[in-house]
């Protein structure tokens, strides 16, 4: 019975908003693995097998900001202050915290559950989100 | 809505299997990377502006101690997350083998957090010198 429900077609299922932000959540995540491996392999490409090791290409990947790579032994951080590179950790950082801010609402729906909980997790979460946001660009772009 | 309410302490102590374990782990890497990327952004923040408390979550933050339990947390949250992409994207074809995709899934997170708990330390020591 349930492989039935689990293969039903979405045109018959409908698009609701929680299935939209399924979707979202795993087409997000697969966003986010595109941009760890633009940063693996960008890094590879300045220069990163003799400055830097294996966790601080990984810190480096998993958010391109320069501030990441200033305790390594990379000589010239210029390349990795570029424009590319302060664009590429931007979208990781806008695609990151749509997926997160969904996921920790998600989460939370599962221990509050009364109407009023479920009301402050959302206005709690979203404003942490509009707070959070222009701040960590704020970062990126000049840090 | 749904009337679901289950406390956290009861949810720890459910006694479910692997599948149980991978989203039991899901959910505490991703709310520990939620705050964690929330305190980190707030506190390079505050350094750049020049609060004393900046230094004091970055400190913090740079401790081998504290990346090595960060980085469980965090990388599970990823490869855990690439399983359930790979899966959800061909269900018919993968969901039945769902027990031998968390196996592999072990084995991969183990090799990828190992070694970056062994490079942690020795990156430590070789910058300590």
């Amino acid at each position: 019975m349930q492989t039935k429900a689990r293969t039903l077609p979405l045109s018959k299922r409908g698009m609701s908003f929680e299935t939209f932000m399924w979707l979202f959540t795993r087409l997000s995540a697969l966003a986010m693995y595109g941009f760890i491996f633009i940063g693996i392999v960008g890094a590879l490409i300045m220069g990163a097998q003799n400055d830097m090791s294996f966790v601080e290409v990984l810190r480096w990947a998993l958010m391109p900001n320069t501030g990441h790579v200033n305790y390594t032994n990379v000589p010239d951080l210029s390349p990795y202050a570029t424009m590319f590179w302060r664009s590429v950790a931007s979208l990781f950082f806008f695609t990151a915290i749509a997926h997160g801010v969904h996921g920790v609402v998600v989460i939370l729906d599962d221990y509050f559950a009364t109407e009023i909980q479920r009301k402050w997790i959302r206005i709690i979460n979203i404003s942490l989100f509009v707070i959070i946001t222009p701040i960590g660009l704020y970062v990126i772009w000049f840090g | 809505m749904s009337d679901r309410n289950v406390s956290l302490s009861s949810a720890l102590k459910y006694k479910g299997q692997g599948p149980y374990l991978t989203f039991i782990l899901h959910r505490i890497g991703g709310s520990m990377i939620a705050i964690f990327v929330t305190l980190h952004i707030l506190g390079t923040f505050f350094e750049m502006i020049g609060w004393q408390i900046g230094d004091l979550i970055t400190d913090i933050y740079i401790s081998p101690p504290f990346q090595i339990v960060f980085m469980f947390g965090m990388l599970f949250h990823i490869i855990n997350g690439m399983r359930i992409t790979i899966l959800d994207l061909f269900p018919t074809k993968l969901i039945p083998y769902h027990r031998q995709a968390i196996v592999i899934e072990w084995i991969i997170f183990i090799l990828v957090y190992g070694f970056a708990v062994v490079t942690t330390i020795t990156t430590t020591i070789a910058r300590m010198s």
